[in-house]
């Protein structure tokens, strides 16, 4: 099994039309015949759009009508960041099950908004300021470079896209492969934390050993270290192996990511390590290394 | 983005929030009318530089026993010798480092009389995902302290963004703050006028340390911090126009032309990165080899050849660099454009130090091509662990 998303997924594109939307759209459809079904633009409903290699995907005026017409569960967001939030907001009102934002520099007032609606709903938003969410050989959402994946038992989550790719590269490189890959994103306040992910990989029975990198800014890998401990009570773990961007950070400055800053002495790379220690998860020095080090702990 | 304290007070007082007089000056020519301006009998000479602790900061060039960077003064002729000891000195405080900051702008205010000095802030709490107030009764000070020292003596207020600043939010905050009579009915309208600067504005912190009670029993703003959401930056021209580029590493201002995430460090290996997970972790595992990076930049995932050369030849222009490590893991970027970029500014710009490059992902074996027949004198590397190993050994030789 893999979670989230699987061969049977159909997506819809919101801002397909776009450069970015387009070439990855053709990589998508490439990937292993990801169904993406239909595009949406407010004033190019009743066109197509044509990928270089001559699919064609239907446009419809808004999300509403491309899920009534195609029966999709799934949208990816490729809007400018001035119409991001709104895209994310009418992919709610469409109650669209997995939204996944990709675009990055969201005002994050913007997402306080979307958040509070997304609360009141059935929705789960993965992002935004992030690479999307992959499942080896069946459905790639969003910009993860495929050539890297390897159908496998690790589970991979992390706060930054490139990151992710690091983690995917060296567990396929080791042999083990991924059952899923999500990117939760680098803003501040997001739509999906790393304790949603969490849980459903240790849910997941393919899913053998995870993944988790974090960075410097806010709590999430603290609580997320709590989240582990709680579980593993309850007799629920697995094997995991953490890395923790930052550390030679300096106060202050955000770090790329909106949500990479330390700041009043909170958010240091050395707490998070700590707790993720504390939770029984190996966190690897170096980046490099996670796939080594995920092959010792498994003994 | 950071503002001055006399940007961020007008823009409160535009908004209606209870704000002493006063006037910035950028020389000493304007000093005398600014002065003469406000009433006295108290005028607060402060310097203004984009970080805190300046009341209890040192002028580098004054003696170790003047005072500091705010001060008050009891006659014209104070303020004036005042202005004239602070204006194009550097003034030093835990924020600024040990290079400190020069003094180029000073904004002189109405003295208050003060009975209690509150603390409050607005911010977004990111663990909720929502904007909070912050207060204490213990204004006036160092709030980390306090939140170290006596965490129950710090309230925050979470607030919902449909609903706004309610009447219920105000009166949980005045309680908190411990407001009775004109102080209190002054303090709920400010509330509610602070949230709405805060959110029409776009800013991402909004802190007023201290928020006063005067004798008199009224609340007014002392001092104001805003800073502002760079993300929603587009959609306020006015505040952008606010921004101080005298207050920036000269190298992070031609960075932001081009839209490039870059921080400015004190090693001596300049990195060129895309994603800024992996630009930190790449600064993290050149640590981790024993040497230290020159800088983080992040090209993102938009970038262009043009803005991968702009990259290059500002971290060339960083004499401490002594090295390069190009570290791209293609997904949204594509390695051939950096690759292309990269060719382009060595050309332009000649290369004088070791250049390291590692691709990997999108269009890899592109990138790797136009790298290889370049005819360019450039290490390649398989992985991020070989990269930041054979820049290492390239540096320390």
């Amino acid at each position: 099994m893999s979670i989230l998303i699987d061969n049977d997924t159909k997506i819809i594109v919101q801002g397909l039309t776009g450069n970015t939307g387009s070439f990855h759209t053709e990589q998508a459809l490439a990937y292993h015949g990801t169904q993406m079904v239909a595009g949406t633009h407010p004033k190019k409903g009743g066109q197509s759009w044509e990928s270089s290699c001559g699919a064609i995907l239907p446009i419809f005026t808004s999300v509403q009508e491309a899920k009534a017409r195609t029966g999709a569960t799934a949208s990816v967001i490729y809007v400018p960041p001035a119409g991001a939030a709104s895209a994310i907001e009418e992919a709610v009102d469409a109650e669209i099950e997995l939204i996944t934002c990709i675009t990055e520099g969201v005002p994050v007032l913007d997402m306080v908004r979307v958040k509070e609606k997304l609360d009141a709903s059935n929705s789960r938003l993965i992002g935004p300021n992030c690479p999307g969410i992959m499942t080896p050989d069946a459905c790639k959402i969003g910009i993860m470079p495929g050539s890297i994946f390897k159908k496998g038992s690790v589970g991979v989550l992390s706060r930054s896209g490139t990151l992710t790719y690091e983690a995917v590269f060296q567990t396929s490189a080791v042999g083990l492969g991924q059952t899923s890959a999500v990117g939760i994103g680098g803003d501040p306040v997001k739509g999906t934390e790393f304790i949603d992910i969490l849980e459903l990989f240790l849910a997941d029975d393919e899913t053998k050993s995870i993944i988790m990198i974090g960075e410097i800014g806010g709590s999430a890998e603290e609580d997320a270290a709590q989240f582990l401990l709680d579980e593993a009570k309850k007799g629920r773990s697995k094997p995991t192996v953490g890395f923790i961007a930052g550390r030679t950070a300096p106060p202050g400055r955000t770090m790329g990511h909106a949500g990479a800053v330390i700041s009043g002495g909170k958010g240091g790379a050395d707490d998070k390590i700590e707790a993720l220690e504390t939770a029984g998860v190996r966190v690897s020095p170096s980046p490099a290394k996670l796939g080594e080090t995920l092959v010792e702990l498994l003994g | 983005m950071n503002i001055h304290e006399y940007q961020a007070k007008q823009i409160l007082k535009d908004f209606g929030a209870p704000i002493a007089e006063g006037a910035a000056i950028t020389s000493l020519d304007q000093a005398q009318g600014a002065i003469r301006s406000l009433p006295g009998p108290v005028w607060v000479v402060k310097s203004q530089i984009h970080a805190g602790g300046r009341g209890k900061g040192t002028f580098k060039e004054l003696d170790a026993d003047a005072k500091g960077g705010v001060r008050v003064s009891f006659s014209q002729g104070e303020a004036l010798a005042n202005i004239a000891e602070m204006l194009g000195r550097t003034l030093v405080t835990k924020q600024t480092g040990p290079a400190g900051k020069q003094v180029n702008q000073i904004y002189i205010e109405d003295g208050a009389e003060i009975d209690r000095e509150l603390y409050l802030s607005i911010l977004v709490d990111r663990e909720r995902g929502k904007t909070s107030f912050v207060v204490s009764t213990e204004g006036g000070m160092d709030i980390e302290a306090v939140a170290e020292e006596s965490p129950e003596l710090i309230h925050s207020v979470g607030i919902s963004a449909r609903a706004g600043c309610t009447n219920s939010d105000a009166d949980t905050l005045a309680d908190a703050l411990k407001l009775d009579g004109t102080a209190r009915d002054q303090a709920i309208i400010l509330f509610k006028n602070l949230y709405t600067a805060f959110t029409e504005k776009d800013m991402s912190l909004l802190e007023i340390n201290p928020l006063i009670v005067t004798k008199s029993n009224d609340v007014q703003v002392l001092d104001a911090k805003v800073s502002f959401d760079d993300n929603a930056l587009f959609r306020h021209p006015d505040m952008m126009a606010l921004r101080d580029e005298t207050e920036e590493d000269q190298k992070e201002i031609e960075a932001s032309k081009y839209d490039l995430a870059y921080i400015a460090l004190d090693g001596e290996i300049g990195c060129m990165v895309n994603g800024a997970g992996l630009a930190m972790a790449t600064m993290d595992i050149i640590k981790l080899y024993g040497a230290n990076p020159a800088n983080f930049l992040d090209v993102g995932g938009g970038a262009t050849t043009g803005k991968v050369t702009a990259a290059f030849k500002i971290i060339t222009s960083d004499p401490s660099v002594k090295g390069i490590l190009v570290n791209i893991f293609g997904g949204i970027m594509r390695c051939d454009v950096i690759a292309e970029g990269v060719v382009q500014a060595v050309k332009d710009v000649g290369l004088t130090v070791p250049l390291v490059v590692r691709l990997e992902g999108t269009k890899v074996d592109e990138g790797k091509a136009i790298i290889n027949e370049s005819g360019l004198n450039v290490i390649t590397a398989d992985d991020l662990d070989d990269a930041a190993q054979k820049i290492v050994a390239a540096v320390k030789g």
